[in-house]
């Protein structure tokens, strides 16, 4: 576990070193991004004086360790256009981004593994091929074609549109933040079900053929426990596994969900920052997104050692 | 979408290329993949030869937001510009930028996946590495950073989205070709005196590409998602030039009135990544060694 939590801290410096050289191979510096076209009527002296207290005339290593330290001590940078810190809006953001993931997590497995388990009872039936559609559906269907014909519709047809208002926090007003946070976690949810309802299918039916299981049926397990606990136990590690690496897919349609239904969450925050050229909130922004990422699977793999009793002993 | 380890079993090389054809169009769902994959490559080429009824960015203000019709296939949009031509031409802009980001992370991911696997040491630590860095980003908020790197056109979104898929290639040649330098024939090779690199080329390589051909039309289906998520997103394509997201993006406002400017790119789009996952899914079973000899 200590050489996992290593190989995790390795990772997490590449991503700085990464988001660095990202930060440096965009035209222009932090002056130009300030200044704009106005950077250019700057005399030399100006330009040189500013440079300094940028730093950017220290050489680049310097730069990458004053920018590393400044974000362990929380100075993530500044953005111009909010006159907020970079570290205020992430604390705004983020906990939005982690409801948005947690309920669409929480929709995808109550969708996927049903319907995982459904396709598995019989293989190649009718309700078999149903199962794989959806599947099929979730895969194929871009969050933003969902989202998109999701909230027209039903804007449009039922009138039902409460991201129209402002966002609403959870401790401020509950019930409009839930029924905000419904259609987004579907779509989202929907796009992960896809794959935990495959890999559901196929744990469920290598389990199924195995010895213990015709054992336990043998000895009289009733086909409903047997079911819960023999069948589904042990095809809780794949699926924790496949919950897990999705996450990934989370975080990147964050960002177009969150902004096809304003939610302010930390996607819309990197698209912003994108779309008004405040780099140093992008920079910012994705680098505690891949850290984010980064410690879910670290996570993951500690529940996938909690959960597998095989790999609790080894 | 983004189940991006899938691998096919590893398949012993040789030419068994009819029989593994037969396996595939055997497979109905292999088959419906094929067929929409060709139909879809058909239209981007005809957009390709400028052999489109209308001329994709054309504007004609009085014939806008008509149905569709005889003479408009799919209607018209809210310049009066030809939905299905564009809708041809967004296909083709996606093949393009797909088809060269999944080349470029097929050449780049397979080599540096075989030569990590291969060689070991320095070289597969320095790999390795790399790919644990690209790999700690969510795919398409890398993709996202890139893009708004770049001057934006259609070859820097390629580099972009093939950055992505890098990793992807690297980790799944590398892992088999652990397995496969072990393996008695690949020793023996070594052992008569070939270069190593030859060995590596001559009788690895071989051994892989079935997992790398799945590999690829998998990522094809990914790549045409982020390129329409991208463009969605004002991060694509640069406008007028068609693109199947971006067509997306502006017809939302005007689905009440014009449903058929949503519709047409909306289904085009699915039908395009249906096509390649029922492909991949089909080529899988068709590469699988353990399907070999069925009836």
């Amino acid at each position: 576990m200590l050489r996992r939590i290593l190989a995790a801290v390795a990772t997490l410096l590449g991503v700085a070193v990464f988001v660095f050289i990202m930060l440096r191979a965009i035209p222009g510096n932090q002056i130009t991004a300030g200044l704009g076209t106005e950077a250019a009527a700057l005399t030399p002296a100006q330009q040189q004086q500013l440079e300094a207290y940028y730093g950017l005339d220290q050489p680049l290593i310097v730069q990458f360790f004053s920018w590393l330290g400044n974000i362990f001590t929380g100075n993530l940078g500044f953005s111009a256009r909010a006159q907020q810190s970079v570290l205020e809006l992430t604390a705004q953001s983020l906990p939005v981004t982690i409801e948005l993931a947690l309920f669409s997590i929480v929709l995808a497995l109550a969708i996927g593994v049903p319907l995982g388990m459904l396709s598995a009872s019989r293989p190649d039936s009718p309700r078999d091929a149903f199962g794989q559609v959806v599947g099929l559906a979730g895969l194929s269907i871009p969050a933003f074609l969902l989202a998109t014909t999701l909230l027209a519709v039903l804007a449009s047809s039922f009138g039902f549109n409460p991201n129209g208002e402002g966002y609403a926090y959870f401790l401020d007003n509950p019930w409009l933040n839930l029924q905000q946070m419904l259609l987004p976690s579907l779509v989202l949810g929907f796009g992960i079900a896809a794959p935990i309802m495959r890999t559901t299918r196929t744990a469920v039916l290598e389990i199924r053929s195995n010895d213990f299981i015709r054992t336990a049926k043998a000895k009289g397990v009733p086909p409903r426990r047997l079911q819960a606990k023999h069948v589904l136990g042990n095809a809780l590690v794949p699926i924790v596994t496949m919950t897990g690496l999705q996450f990934g897919y989370l975080l990147g349609g964050a960002v177009v969900v969150e902004q096809i239904f304003s939610l302010p969450g930390i996607g819309r925050q990197v698209l912003l920052g994108i779309q008004q050229k405040e780099y140093a909130l992008v920079q910012s922004t994705v680098l505690i997104i891949a850290l984010s990422f980064v410690i879910v699977n670290l996570l993951t793999d500690v529940l996938y050692r909690m959960i597998d009793p095989r790999v609790r002993a080894a | 979408m983004t189940d991006i380890t899938q691998t096919a079993t590893l398949a012993p090389g040789g030419g068994r290329t009819m029989e593994r054809v037969r396996l595939l169009l055997r497979s109905r769902s292999g088959l419906v993949g094929l067929i929409i994959v060709i139909v879809l490559g058909v239209l981007s080429l005809l957009s390709a030869f400028g052999l489109l009824p209308y001329d994709p960015i054309a504007q004609d203000p009085p014939a806008r937001l008509q149905p569709p019709s005889a003479e408009h296939w799919f209607g018209t949009d809210q310049f009066g510009r030809d939905v299905f031509s564009r809708v041809a031409a967004g296909v083709a802009n996606s093949a393009l930028i797909s088809l060269v980001a999944v080349a470029f992370a097929t050449l780049v991911g397979t080599f540096c996946g075989l030569v990590a696997g291969f060689y070991r040491g320095v070289s597969d630590g320095v790999i390795s590495g790399v790919t644990n860095v690209l790999f700690a980003f969510p795919p398409l908020l890398l993709a996202l950073s890139l893009a708004s790197v770049f001057d934006r056109n259609w070859f820097t979104i390629a580099v972009a989205i093939a950055i992505v898929y890098v990793p992807i290639f690297i980790r799944v040649t590398r892992g088999p070709v652990l397995s496969l330098r072990e393996i008695e024939y690949v020793k023996a090779a070594t052992s008569t005196g070939q270069s190593r690199s030859m060995v590596m080329f001559r009788h690895v390589l071989p051994n892989i590409t079935s997992i790398i051909i799945v590999q690829v039309t998998l990522s094809l289906s990914w790549a045409v998602l982020t390129e329409a998520s991208l463009s969605f997103l004002g991060l694509g394509t640069p406008p007028p030039a068609p693109s199947l997201g971006s067509m997306i993006f502006e017809a939302r406002t005007l689905i009440g009135i014009a449903p058929w400017t949503m519709i047409a790119p909306g289904a085009v789009v699915v039908l395009l990544v249906v096509g390649l996952n029922l492909l991949g899914d089909g080529l899988r079973d068709a590469l699988d060694p353990r399907n070999r000899g069925k009836k």
